[in-house]
């Protein structure tokens, strides 16, 4: 994989050279986001439904270190095998050495943020495993080289045209066939040959029941079961925080998740997996990687209650406008922006200053997550550890000194609009970053503060 | 350390303070007419629904929807006259021609069209994937109002596999436009049995 080096502005630049395509893709995730406000409209209890999840959410975490070792205890019962992985290293040698030892050379996978994350498919391949992922957007971005924009959207940034060419050059259809239905049609049969030949399935986890031990996965679909019940060895990946108490919250969860990711009242298909099937094999893998490490910090450990709806990165004008693959991160949008410094601060230090602040992401979020206060604190925690890019930090300084100041406030204030009225291209230029996608203002004639003064002593 | 030791430690050490669980009597369905709702929501979600009497009606209704000259599989005991006997034992690679499953769901959740089914009742795991066409009876007095009342019941029940369904497979990946039948069934048919 290309290591990336531009920041998310200068990413998100590239993007915005299409006018048309930022509009479209603005359009589009916004109708999402409608499509949940009105699925939410529909349950009356919404908010109670919310806070529930939530409050749960806070008890794992609370408790995370004896469900997991309840969790690990119930699926060794299930008969299913128990790994543990501290970093995507430790995962991927543990995929790598399953299949091994069965001899695979294949495998199909269905979708798992996780093993994004881990680069497992790279790995993989590097070994000589053919590795195909089967949700359908992330099959088209496998083919085109590119990882997903959008954790349950992923090719979303992608014209029917492109991907129609994209099929075109990699699996043979006509030129020039753009038609959604015809394509999938295409990608069905091709994949239905994938799942019958593939010895082995691996898929993500969304909920795991500490209680039972079984694990539950959500797709549209039907791909993970597709690869799991044709496959003799199953490997699933979960992140440590997947965990629940027990089976009766997933009622809670199975409700919010679809409405909040795409106004469904549930996803098609919600899979409870607890035992292999006759001669099947199981392995799960239980991985931190940085988990353990983000449940120590409390500004940022609600982050962690995160279950990858997605609402927060539809909602985002800052994440519709700029695309998904501008933060140059897996988990992309705020909920991305705030896990990613986690595992990185300096390479993701451009990440939490990719959004306005409006706390629409909060506003959406199932379980409550204070999103856009903590893309705030972890402002203040990389300018601090002077990880923050130079123009930010002079900004920022800028601002204090300005703000902590009544009289640098009303001076400062008059020089500007000075500088506004006499010397535009002073602003107006491309040195100021603010001002290459935006008109200035036109200054105000006076201040509040001059306004005030003059009035008052009529 | 062992990794498994260092991540549980780690943990530990981390976690916040202990926080309760909330109390969850307070969520249950209200006291609606189930199943106009059931039927609704799941043509709503792109299935279709039928309220029979009978299992003739079933068969009936089977031989006018679906290619009876295709493989059409069951789990049913009162279908196996008409049907092929899906058969619990064989490779499951073995059902890639079926074009019609039909199976008995354990309930039905009215608030979102799903239909819960353990692998007892699928006969094989892979079958309600795997089929062209998927086909689902429910005896109304199965169909709960939400998931709430639905785990309540499941709770009691045990199984190694098990899955709630709520329609045909479906993908809206390319440019958002809907298209059914992704990588499952291209349809699926529920019929209401009073
Ligand atoms: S942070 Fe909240 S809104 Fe964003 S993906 Fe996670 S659960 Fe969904």
């Amino acid at each position: 994989m290309e290591k990336v080096e531009k920041d998310h502005a200068a990413l998100a630049e590239e993007f915005i050279k299409d006018e048309e395509r930022v509009d479209w893709h603005d359009g589009a995730l916004w109708w999402i986001r409608q499509k949940r406000d009105m699925a939410a409209k529909n349950i009356p209890e919404w908010e109670a439904l919310r806070e529930a999840a939530s409050q749960i959410k806070n008890n794992v975490l609370s408790n995370l270190h004896d469900y997991l070792l309840e969790f690990e205890a119930n699926v060794t019962k299930n008969g299913i095998k128990v790994h543990w992985a501290a970093d995507a290293e430790e995962h991927n040698a543990i995929v790598y050495s399953i299949l091994k030892e069965k001899g695979i050379e294949q495998m199909v996978k269905s979708k798992s943020m996780l093993t994004e994350e881990c680069h497992l498919n790279e790995y993989l391949i590097e070994r000589g495993i053919d590795v195909i992922n089967s949700d359908l957007g992330e099959y088209i971005q496998q083919l085109d080289n590119e990882p997903p924009s959008h954790i349950v959207l992923p090719c979303i940034h992608k014209r029917k045209e492109e991907i129609g060419e994209i099929f075109h050059e990699h699996l043979g259809t006509e030129k020039g066939v753009s038609d959604p239905t015809t394509l999938t049609r295409f990608a069905r049969r091709h994949l239905r040959n994938v799942f019958v030949t593939r010895r082995a399935a691996l898929t993500g986890v969304n909920f795991a029941v500490a209680a039972t031990g079984e694990y539950v996965v959500c797709t549209n679909e039907g791909n993970a079961d597709m690869g799991a019940h044709l496959s003799e060895v199953q490997i699933a990946s979960m992140g440590i925080e997947k965990i629940i108490p027990q089976k009766k919250h997933l009622g809670i969860f199975l409700r919010l998740l679809a409405r909040s990711a795409t106004g469904q009242p549930i996803t098609i298909y919600s899979s409870h997996f607890k035992k292999p099937r006759e001669g099947q094999e199981m392995h799960l893998i239980l991985v931190d990687m940085g988990r353990s490490r983000q449940l120590g910090r409390p500004d940022f450990r609600d982050s962690l209650k995160c279950i990858r709806c997605g609402s927060c990165m539809n909602t985002c004008p800052v994440y519709r406008k700029s695309g998904g693959l501008s933060y140059h991160n897996t988990v992309a949008g705020p909920i991305g922006a705030i896990l990613a410094p986690n595992l990185d601060m300096r390479k993701h230090a451009d990440l939490p200053f990719a959004s306005t602040l409006c706390g629409s992401c909060s506003n959406v979020c199932p379980v409550k997550i204070n999103i856009h206060e903590q893309l705030y604190k972890w402002r203040q925690v990389i300018v601090q550890e002077g990880y923050a890019a130079n123009t930010k930090v002079l900004g920022i300084k800028a601002m204090a000194w300005t703000l902590s100041s009544p009289t640098s406030y009303s001076t400062i204030g008059k020089a500007g609009r000075w500088v506004l009225n006499n010397i535009p291209f002073a602003v107006n230029n491309k040195f100021n970053p603010w001002y290459r996608q935006r008109d200035m203002p036109d200054s105000p004639k006076e201040s509040f503060g001059e306004w005030y003064a003059k009035n008052e002593k009529k | 350390m062992s990794t498994r030791e260092r991540i549980l430690a780690d943990v530990l050490k981390n976690q916040p303070s202990a926080s309760p669980l909330p109390d969850m009597s307070a969520f249950k369905g209200k006291n609606q007419d189930v199943v106009a709702t059931y039927c609704e929501v799941f043509t709503g979600i792109g299935g279709k629904a039928f309220r029979v009497k009978s299992f003739a009606e079933i068969k009936h209704l089977i031989a006018e929807q679906f290619d009876t000259a295709q493989r059409i599989i069951t789990s049913l005991a009162e279908l196996s006259d008409s049907f092929e006997t899906l058969s619990t034992d064989v490779d499951p690679h073995t059902f890639d021609d079926v074009d019609v499953a039909v199976i008995e769901a354990e309930l039905a959740v009215a608030e979102n069209g799903a239909v819960w089914l353990p692998e007892q009742r699928m006969g094989q795991r892979i079958v309600p994937y795997i089929c062209q066409h998927l086909a689902v009876v429910i005896p109304t007095e199965r169909i709960v109002p939400t998931l709430h009342e639905a785990y309540a019941k499941i709770g009691e029940g045990d199984y190694g596999f098990a899955a709630f369904i709520g329609g045909p497979s479906k993908t809206a990946d390319i440019e958002q436009a809907l298209v059914l039948g992704a990588h499952g069934p291209i349809s699926m048919t529920v019929f209401v049995l009073e």
